[in-house]
């Protein structure tokens, strides 16, 4: 996220503010936003923001984009950020406008999304007196922050305004908020613009320690079976990283997988590309990861999801992390040589020093044998018949029609969202955005809303399920009031689908409350909200559906009915290693997959 | 390693559990303790004491002396999680620092008569504690130390008649010269 500032701030400050055009708090703040480069805040006014809804209604450069809810303003400003690189920010009132959102920002924490949330708080005299619609709202929020602000004197906002966007966006990005009574909203002060003080206590290390780089190339030299694990930190470093991503993979000749929120920093066209990794990744990300013997992690954290279990993770490798937080190294897994710094100058280190030291492609021929044996495993086979649409099916269609488009995907959370990531080939970075670390339902609809009005022009799609999609569906009357486009294509099974496979190989096949005896007509939804309805439900008129829906000029949701059973394979199941792994059609009973011990974990 | 909170692994056999000291300087900003001490509540780790005050009025700046304890690897993470929150300027961790210095003061009120009263006030002596108070039938004692010190004297007070204590908790310098 070292690019994010660079565009800012937008002009240079009036001569006239420098020496004392006084502004009230409401006017600093917006000033502040617009000198840090925003455009666009999503929001939602109430009785604490009324001074700073009457500033934004008197200028044009910020504009204000209304929700449904305040979650969804938390999530749209994520999908603006994961899409842009810049920093998405909100606006909501005091009390459930502050914990509305608060599961948006632990999201985008959890995630490392760069997020300014601005709150309003009950006047200064009345904190603390359980006054109306007030909430201890920095309190709420201190472990759902990277950091946060109770503004109490008027004289200090702007300074917190500028840091605020300075600690969101560097280091390791992450949601930051600014809490703001009303009476500091009123009461007025200097504007002097951004300064470039540096902060007395946060420094973020950023450049790598060479000495480590040199220690990592020389164990990459020596390599006989490696992989590049790489992660999210390669997206939030910027396109840059990607680039030196593809060098590094290309001089090095090592194969490549990758965490979900990593998918597009490295092409999956590309020849080295082996698949997302994990317990829904590809069956040979998975057993590389097992068996190689030098672990190059990038920008990643070694997250459960990824490692299974971790006495027996990757057992025979020597490991070294790139991390911008120094807590993530070290935390799951132990590395034998741990890098902090920003993902892109440690690759572009890196890089230089293979070049430097090596110079040519790894000798991998026998390594590069091994996976394609475990490619001809076909580890995301299917069967697709002539009756019912099979979701993976569904995904592959909705790619062959998009990928040579500039199209956007966010997703909810379940099995749409593990099928989106393995049959959605992205191919550059910033084109993926989904709720990783929190896992929301509800998140890739909103999310989408925020792409899209960040690439107006763009095909923004939201790969949902029937649940998660309900979450949050009453951000389409957004959609239309802003004639944002956006494609809402529901895999419908009716099914809490993770749930009930979960459900399927640890409970003893007991479906407790993951069916939904009612759902809504999503085609009469779409069209009571004033945007299209889609229905497909034979494989026969997908593709024309799908079409329809691409070439509708404005928001569409696409009623996708496909197999109600369908379970999401390969599964490392609870308690497993990266070898043992069940597959589509391996003849694994799914009711014993799982010992006793695993069943207790989650 | 421990993994609290794991979605698929808890590890069995823990490592050695170790005591150490952390300094952590912040910058004096409202809600900065609640910071510190919310992390270790999150995480899961341990406080076994805390002790807090500005200790630079000119720089804001303020020094919070915690007593934790946990596997070699939980403290690595505490380190490193306490680095990451904005106001912490510095941490530093004194475990197997041999010029480390760490004292507690401690207030102790004893109440007792006859051979019991004699017993507190000789041990007091032997303590080297100061009398802060007093009356025919209680002593208030000062008493400044290592914690393991302050425990012993807490303890022989216990049968003479221990009524009350109040501690401060650790404060910690290392010897020599040169600041931190």
């Amino acid at each position: 996220m070292t690019t994010a500032l660079a565009a800012q701030p937008t002009e240079p400050v009036a001569a006239a503010e420098m020496t004392g055009a006084e502004m009230t708090g409401a006017e600093i703040l917006v000033r502040a936003l617009r000198d840090n480069g925003v455009d666009t805040v999503f929001g939602y006014p109430g009785g604490a923001v009324l001074p700073i809804y009457d500033a934004i209604f008197q200028q044009e450069e910020v504009e204000h984009i209304l929700v449904r809810h305040e979650q969804g303003a938390s999530h749209m400003a994520e999908g603006y950020a994961r899409s842009t690189g810049k920093c998405g920010v909100l606006l909501v009132t005091s009390g459930p406008g502050a914990t509305n959102a608060v599961t948006g920002l632990v999201d985008a924490l959890m995630d490392s999304i760069p997020l300014v949330c601005i709150t309003g708080q009950v006047p200064t005299h009345l904190i603390g007196s359980d006054a109306f619609q007030e909430c201890d709202t920095t309190g709420i929020t201190r472990s759902a922050t990277k950091h946060n602000y109770l503004v109490k004197d008027v004289a200090d906002l702007e300074r917190i305004v500028h840091e605020a966007f300075h600690v969101a966006t560097s280091g390791r990005p992450g949601p930051v908020l600014i809490d703001i009574p009303k009476d500091v909203q009123f009461k007025k002060a200097f504007y002097r613009g951004r300064p470039n003080t540096p902060h007395p206590s946060y420094n973020p290390r950023t450049e790598p320690d060479l000495a480590l780089i040199d220690r990592a190339v020389a164990l990459m030299a020596t390599a006989k079976r490696p992989v590049l694990y790489t992660g999210g930190g390669i997206i939030n470093s910027g396109p840059e990283a990607s680039r030196l991503l593809r060098q590094l993979a290309e001089a090095t000749g090592f194969p490549v997988t990758s965490t979900l929120m990593g998918l597009g920093a490295y092409p999956a066209s590309g020849s080295q590309w082996l698949g997302m990794l994990g317990m829904h990744g590809s069956y040979e990300a998975n057993m590389v990861m097992h068996g190689c013997d030098v672990m190059v992690c990038l920008g990643a954290r070694f997250d459960d999801r990824v490692t299974g279990r971790l006495d027996a993770f990757s057992p025979g490798s020597r490991k070294i992390h790139v991390d911008i937080d120094p807590s993530s190294i070290n935390k799951n897994v132990r590395a034998e040589i741990g890098i902090q710094a920003d993902a892109g100058r440690a690759i572009a280190a890196l890089l230089a020093g293979w070049q430097a030291r090596v110079g040519r492609k790894a000798k991998l021929d026998d390594w590069w044998a091994q996976i394609d044996r475990w490619r001809a495993r076909k580890g995301f086979a299917y069967r697709q018949g002539s009756d019912v649409i099979k979701p993976q099916y569904a995904v592959e269609r909705l790619h062959a029609l998009t990928r040579h488009r500039s199209t956007y995907i966010t997703t909810e959370v379940g099995q749409h969202q593990m099928w989106a990531a393995q049959f959605y080939h992205f191919e550059e970075p910033n084109r993926w955005m989904t709720s990783g670390g929190l896992g929301t339902m509800g998140y890739g609809l909103p999310a989408a809303i925020g792409v899209q009005r960040a690439h107006p022009d763009a095909l923004v799609i939201d790969i949902a399920g029937e649940a998660s999609v309900q979450m949050t569906m009453q951000e389409m009357s957004c959609a239309v009031q802003y004639n944002l486009p956006v494609k809402i294509f529901i895999l419908n099974n009716e099914w809490m689908g993770m749930v009930r496979q979960w459900q399927q190989l640890l409970h003893g096949e007991r479906y407790s409350h993951s069916y939904s005896a009612a759902l809504p007509d999503f085609v009469k939804m779409a069209e009571a909200f004033g945007c299209k309805g889609l229905r497909a439900e034979t494989p026969a008129e997908l593709d024309a559906k799908i079409q329809e829906m691409i070439d509708y000029p404005g928001p569409v949701i696409f009623d996708c009915r496909v197999a109600k059973e369908e379970n999401c394979f390969p599964m490392i199941p609870s308690g497993a290693a990266h070898n043992e792994m069940i597959l589509p059609d391996d003849g694994t009973d799914l009711g014993t997959a799982i010992d006793e011990k695993g069943k207790q974990l989650v | 390693m421990t993994q609290p909170g794991s979605a698929y692994f808890i590890p069995e056999g823990e490592k050695p559990v170790i005591r150490t000291t952390l300094a952590v300087v912040v910058a004096n900003e409202p809600g900065v303790l609640a910071r510190v001490v919310g992390l270790f509540s999150a995480r899961g780790y341990n406080i076994e004491s805390l002790t807090v005050a500005e200790t630079d009025h000119e720089a804001h700046t303020s020094r919070i002396t915690i007593v934790t304890s946990g596997t070699v690897d939980v403290l690595e993470q505490i380190e490193a999680q306490l680095t990451r929150l904005v106001p912490v300027k510095r941490v530093i961790d004194f475990r197997g620092d041999a010029d480390a210095v760490s004292r507690e003061l401690a207030l102790i009120k004893v109440s007792g008569v006859g051979d019991h009263r004699v017993e507190a006030l000789r041990l007091s002596d032997a303590f080297k504690c100061r009398v802060m108070d007093a009356g025919l039938d209680w002593f208030t004692f000062e008493l400044t130390g290592s914690s393991r010190k302050l425990d012993d004297f807490i303890e022989l007070m216990r049968p003479l008649g221990l009524v009350e204590v109040s501690r401060t908790g650790v404060a910690t310098i290392r010897r020599g010269k040169a600041p931190l």
